[in-house]
């Protein structure tokens, strides 16, 4: 259905996309993870033909979308992150003039408008200015707009982002049933348990570069085992955490020991199986290590980026926010 | 968005890959629903079409006024002073009108309403600039027509049947070419804040360095010199002409310090200056719209 070559985009001295590679498969629902400034809107904006990239080329269902950029457009249905509405018209006559612009004839616009707000639950607010709408109102008529020509795949970047619980599993049970319905679904997320819910196959992003790809459970279980998070003390010392570090490669049955300074110097690995905790408790006990919590659970798709990538989706998120300037990538994402 | 119904759709027909409908009709329905939704916001929001009208009635009722008692025989051809600044008001009227034409771009272009036009099949994307051309033009023609009445109500004239076609030509070249210049600002500045600047520095030197408010004769040589290679006066003259009397292709309309101009010259340039601005932001349109 879609695919990326080699994509690659700058924005000045700021490589957004490093080669990308992407595979969609049809009749998916396919998840882009990543944090924030991952690239994940870049690829998605390319795909949508809203950028042009450096290099590399991009795929829908068999069309050369850089070279056939209309084509493409009429197959997809794009649902930007913030939901950019003209708040002095109402629902209904956003949905008109998106109808006029995908060259909808009247009665079909009318009939998917109706159609659209029953299936979304907002006929109520379908004849009022998108100005009065909530955020989760604002959400629904976008996705509105982006269904209002039956598009074969639909893009989401980050559909959930800044929506309340309820609101959110409601719109992944829209997206579930457009599934069902034939619809391949890319979204993009930093949410781990919206991909983890939704996605038949996820790809990580970070910065720029794909990190891993495939089935969520498939994913987890290349890590294989036990996931084990081992603290020394709330914060361990840099000697004290490298010393355990050590211990742990040593040990047989240990795999991907990764050190993670933002969480205070806790140690992450994988354990053959759970017999070795015991083993391994002893052992740092021997060597006049404290152990200030050690806990076990299955791996996690932040395991599978943790391991990727030596820090966890949220420490990535917080470095990206205090290094990002988001008013340079607003300018950007103008045209 | 608690428990939503997610009942399949009814079975619409999907719209064809490649539309059957010939190209133009799709550029039509575009541009017809883009102007759409601007003319919307105007009915929905009447203050810019009430402030765009009585703005220019408050010029020339004050100007009017200001000058009212201007010794007779200063102005060319024996004018009274108000017949005389009612071209000028209409012109400069259109002018601030077609030179805003950019604003609504610039704000879709930074609140994403644009990119989300620009992700639609558009079988033109210039049919988004075509529906700024054709807002513009029509609120320049109802903003013009109010002005001509309000003249004609004070005792300042009409331009007749005839008259008023070359009111209307003037006005479209004039604002077609001012639109281009606002349309390209709009695409090349980096923010609204910085239209604005451009709008509000171009806009009071260009009316007083034409022939809207005063001969060029009443000027001294540099300003006159300016004036009369100012496009407003292009479009002044050839209007005020038509209030003076039935002027033809040939008759000279502005006596420039350069030499005599005539009618048919005026709308030459305005025509040349519409399509040399349109061509010359088409680079940044294919760039930003392409």
């Amino acid at each position: 259905m879609i695919r990326l070559e080699g994509v690659r985009k700058s924005y000045g001295a700021v490589q957004a996309l490093a080669g990308l590679d992407l595979e969609v498969p049809p009749g998916y629902i396919y998840g882009l993870l990543g944090p924030n400034g991952a690239g994940k809107t870049t690829a998605l904006r390319i795909l949508c033909t809203l950028l042009a990239p450096d290099d590399g080329r991009v795929w829908l269902d068999n069309i050369d979308v850089l070279a056939q950029p209309r084509l493409a457009r009429r197959r997809l249905g794009y649902v930007a992150q913030d939901a950019a509405l003209d708040k002095i018209l109402s629902g209904r006559e956003m949905l008109h003039l998106h109808g006029a612009l995908y060259h909808l004839d009247r009665d079909t616009t009318r009939r998917r408008a109706v159609e659209l707000a029953d299936q979304l639950e907002m006929d109520a607010w379908l004849d009022r200015p998108c100005g009065a709408y909530s955020g989760g109102m604002r959400r629904r008529l976008d996705l509105a707009t982006g269904l209002l020509h039956r598009p074969p795949l639909l893009v989401l970047d980050e559909p959930t982002a800044g929506l309340d619980v309820e609101s959110r599993y409601a719109l992944w049970a829209v997206l579930r049933q457009l599934k069902a319905e034939g619809a391949t679904i890319l979204l993009s997320s930093h949410d781990l348990e919206e991909v983890n819910a939704m996605a038949d196959e996820l790809a990580i992003l970070d910065q720029g570069a794909l990190i891993a790809a495939g089935p969520p459970s498939q994913l987890k279980a290349a890590l294989g085992g036990e996931r084990i998070t081992l603290k020394l003390r709330e914060f361990t010392s840099d000697g004290e955490a490298s010393q355990a570090l050590a211990l742990l490669q040593q040990q047989d049955g240990v795999s991907q020991p990764v050190m993670n300074r933002a969480q205070g110097n806790a140690i992450s690995f994988f354990a053959r199986d759970a017999r070795l905790v015991e083993v391994l408790r002893q052992q740092l006990q021997d060597h006049g290590l404290p152990i200030f919590c050690l806990s076990q659970s299955q791996p996690s798709l932040d395991d599978v980026y943790l391991q990727a990538t030596g820090r966890t989706l949220m420490d990535a998120e917080l470095a990206m926010a205090t290094t990002r300037d988001t008013k340079a990538e607003q300018k950007a994402a103008m045209r | 968005m608690t428990g939503l119904t997610t009942h399949a759709p009814s079975a619409a027909p999907r719209p064809s890959e490649d539309s059957s409908a010939p190209a133009w009709a799709e550029v039509l329905q575009e541009t017809w629903a883009l102007s759409g939704r601007l003319f919307l916001q105007l009915q929905r929001r009447p203050t810019t079409l009430v402030a765009g009208v009585l703005q220019p009635l408050i010029w020339l009722v004050l100007f009017g006024a200001l000058f009212q008692r201007a010794p007779e025989g200063l102005l060319p051809g024996g004018l009274s002073y108000g017949r005389f600044l009612g071209a000028g008001i209409i012109v400069f009227t259109a002018f601030s009108g077609a030179l805003n034409a950019g604003l609504p771009v610039m704000f879709d272009r930074e609140f994403g309403f644009l990119n989300r036009l620009l992700v639609a099949p558009l079988r033109s994307r210039y049919s988004i600039v075509l529906a700024s051309v054709l807002y513009i033009t029509s609120l320049s023609g109802v903003q013009s027509l109010a002005i001509m009445g309000t003249a004609g109500i004070m005792g300042n004239g009409w331009p007749g049947g005839s008259g008023l076609v070359v009111v209307a030509v003037v006005l479209l070249l004039l604002v077609l070419a001012v639109t281009g210049l606002s349309l390209g600002l709009a695409f090349a500045l980096p923010g609204h804040i910085e239209l604005l600047a451009v709008i509000f520095v171009a806009n009071l030197p260009l009316l007083f360095a034409s022939t809207a408010l005063a001969p060029l004769s009443f000027m001294p040589p540099w300003l006159a010199w300016l004036a009369a290679l100012n496009p407003l006066s292009f479009a002044i003259a050839p209007i005020r002409a038509v209030y003076n009397g039935s002027p033809t292709w040939s008759t000279v309309v502005l006596e420039a310090p350069y030499g005599s101009v005539t009618m048919g010259a005026c709308l030459l340039v305005l025509a040349a200056l519409a399509g040399l601005l349109f061509l010359s932001i088409r680079p940044l349109l294919r760039r930003k719209l392409g």
